[in-house]
């Protein structure tokens, strides 16, 4: 009898159209646990893989989503300040949000969102090698990672408030505020133990040239969505 | 009145494993009613057909009592479905219902639920398809489900009609899985023959649906995911719009394997399996079940021990199961009441290369037909029976 074994998902690019994770038999972790690289590991585990990639990887970036950005329902706004303290722990971290999922046409200003309609477009302009996806619907999430992963080289971080992404090199599954600063915990301690960023040299949150031209009062010209 | 008022809360597991069931003698129809009366349905859509108008028009009554906030017969299964559609994508709970012409009336908005992450329940009472004109028994329809995305459970007697039903809304509502459950039946058969159906008290109720906790947001005017609604991507002809539609699809299809654990769950497993060691091996799904069983045991008497796979879950498709279930099969036949012997294309796809086994290309009986015992034993033990 053939067994079908769990992909091994790691960064891409891996090709035109891969398959589904869940469809080459990786399955979700449980409350408790973590999945890295398609496989079931502990929660701690996948916490010191996920602090080590976003110290040690080109331009991390947090992809915060409506879940954390948008103050709708009681929990965002601790999750939203543990996000942002979380950020401020990765040297040279940029944020850039991902605020609806409205598909944007002509073209998106990259270092504005990301879109889950051209998600690459967004990794590729800002040379992203490690990301964190928070407060993301889980569809839009998995649809986005995907991509990502057949398109770039980019090391893809969830912290999600459901099940986990199986096309996530690096899931952890129902994220609250808890989870998003135990991870910040993990990147202190790394740090301590002498851990060197590559980004070390790095103060704070990164800006992009549209965040800072925003910053600077300047016009902000971005795509409509219509 | 107000019955869900009069209703106590419980959690699906406590519902499903724990609290105390009474049996009662009753038709398929009235197992699926009795099965809405617990599932804490906010609305309900439909167009009549037979066989399924019969469950509708109890769910109706339903409604009068309190059981439901919503209910309406639709101006065709278009309509329908396209109502249930929009009334799942703002977060209530939702059941529609369809038989053979009707659902493949709507079949094109049936297909857009799962693309649209879309929970709800959709009960299939089989009928032939026309034309030439015919009301009679005929499962063809399932068939042209296996390809739209939904989850389908294929139900064998009034038992499972109530259970499967039940269980559909949570599967159906798990953030992982947020797809439509399609829950099928033999018509007549099932729909309008009684059954023992062991059932927990009607004062209990499922949580209600929690829409805000699925993989997509609802529409709700009050919070800002309103603005992130579900507008489907612009179809420009680019890459970009291929590859995202790509990746769309094979999410609805990779939350039919997150589905899986959940249907395993309460469903006591995608398949059950009867003799295990046997060399022939009948593997059947809905009332075909029930036939083979007698047919086991008429083969049992002659001194032939056959076994019996029983599939219950059609999407997703019980892969691992069936191929542990045939390690120790020889010959394999597959019952269907359907011309196009969609069962056994998924058996025959699932198996090659898998197993040194015969598969036979049938029985089938269609047209409204029953199967007759006889039919599957001349299959089964051809030597035996004179075929």
């Amino acid at each position: 009898m053939a067994e079908m074994d769990p992909c091994s998902i790691g960064p891409g690019p891996a090709g035109l159209l891969p398959p589904s994770a869940a469809s080459c038999g990786v399955v979700l972790p449980r409350k408790g646990e973590g999945l890295v690289e398609g496989r079931i590991v502990g929660e701690q585990a996948a916490l010191e893989v996920m602090a080590r990639e976003l110290l040690t990887r080109k331009h991390p970036t947090v992809f915060p989503g409506p879940l954390v950005l948008w103050d709708w329902r009681d929990g965002v706004s601790p999750k939203a300040a543990a996000v942002l303290e979380l950020a401020e722990e990765i040297p040279g971290v940029q944020i850039i949000p991902m605020p609806d999922y409205r598909p944007i046409y002509p073209k998106i200003d990259p270092e504005a969102v990301i879109n889950p309609c051209h998600p690459n477009l967004t990794i590729w302009h800002n040379k992203i090698e490690v990301c964190v996806f928070v407060g993301v619907h889980c569809h839009y999430a998995n649809i986005t990672l995907r991509m990502i992963r057949a398109g770039t080289n980019c090391y893809t971080v969830t912290l999600c408030h459901s099940a986990g992404h199986e096309d996530s090199m690096a899931s952890l599954p129902f994220c609250g505020a808890e989870q998003v600063r135990a991870l910040t915990g993990t990147i202190r301690r790394l740090k301590r133990q002498g851990l060197r960023p590559l980004h070390g040299e790095a103060r704070g949150i990164r800006l992009t040239g549209a965040q800072q031209a925003v910053q600077e009062g300047l016009v902000w010209q971005h795509g409509d969505g219509a | 009145m107000d019955g869900a008022g009069n209703q106590r809360v419980v959690t699906p597991e406590y519902m499903f494993f724990e609290a105390p069931r009474t049996r009662s003698y009753i038709t398929g129809s009235e197992a699926a009613n009795e099965a809405v009366r617990r599932a804490n349905v906010d609305i309900a859509i439909a167009y009549p057909i037979t066989p399924q108008s019969e469950t509708m028009q109890q769910v109706g009554e339903l409604y009068g009592e309190g059981y439901l906030k919503d209910y309406y017969r639709a101006e065709d299964e278009v309509g329908a479905f396209s109502a249930i559609s929009g009334a799942s994508r703002t977060g209530v709970r939702c059941l529609t219902a369809s038989s053979g012409p009707g659902l493949m009336r709507g079949l094109e908005v049936i297909a857009s639920w799962p693309g649209h992450r879309l929970p709800l329940v959709f009960l299939i009472m089989c009928r032939a398809i026309n034309a030439p004109l015919s009301i009679q028994p005929d499962n063809l329809e399932l068939g042209y489900m296996l390809l739209t995305g939904n989850i389908v459970l294929h139900a064998e007697n009034q038992q499972d009609f109530f259970d499967y039903t039940l269980a559909g809304f949570v599967i159906s509502e798990k953030c992982e899985v947020t797809l439509p459950v399609a829950v099928a039946v033999d018509g007549f058969f099932v729909t309008h023959a009684r059954g023992w159906v062991e059932m927990p008290s009607a004062e209990l109720k499922l949580p209600g649906r929690d829409g805000y906790s699925e993989a997509v947001p609802m529409i709700d005017n009050e919070n800002p995911p309103i603005r992130i609604a579900r507008d489907a991507p612009i179809q420009k002809s680019n890459f970009i719009s291929y590859q995202m539609h790509a990746a769309w699809q094979q999410e609805v299809h990779a939350a039919q394997e997150r589905a899986r654990p959940w249907v395993a769950r309460y469903l006591d497993e995608l398949i059950e399996v009867t003799n295990p060691e046997a060399e022939t091996m009948i593997v059947a799904s809905g009332s075909a079940v029930s036939q083979s069983r007698e047919a086991l045991r008429r083969a049992e008497e002659m001194g032939t021990k056959l076994g019996l796979i029983k599939i219950k879950s059609l999407r997703p498709f019980p892969r691992e199961e069936l191929r542990q279930a045939c390690r120790n099969a020889k010959h394999i036949i597959v019952p269907e009441f359907n011309c196009a012997g969609w069962l056994n294309r998924e058996v025959r796809a699932t198996l090659y290369g898998c197993a040194d086994l015969h598969i036979a290309d049938g029985p089938r009986v269609f047209g409204g037909i029953t199967m007759p015992t006889e039919m599957i034993l001349e299959w089964a033990c051809p030597g035996k029976q004179g075929r």
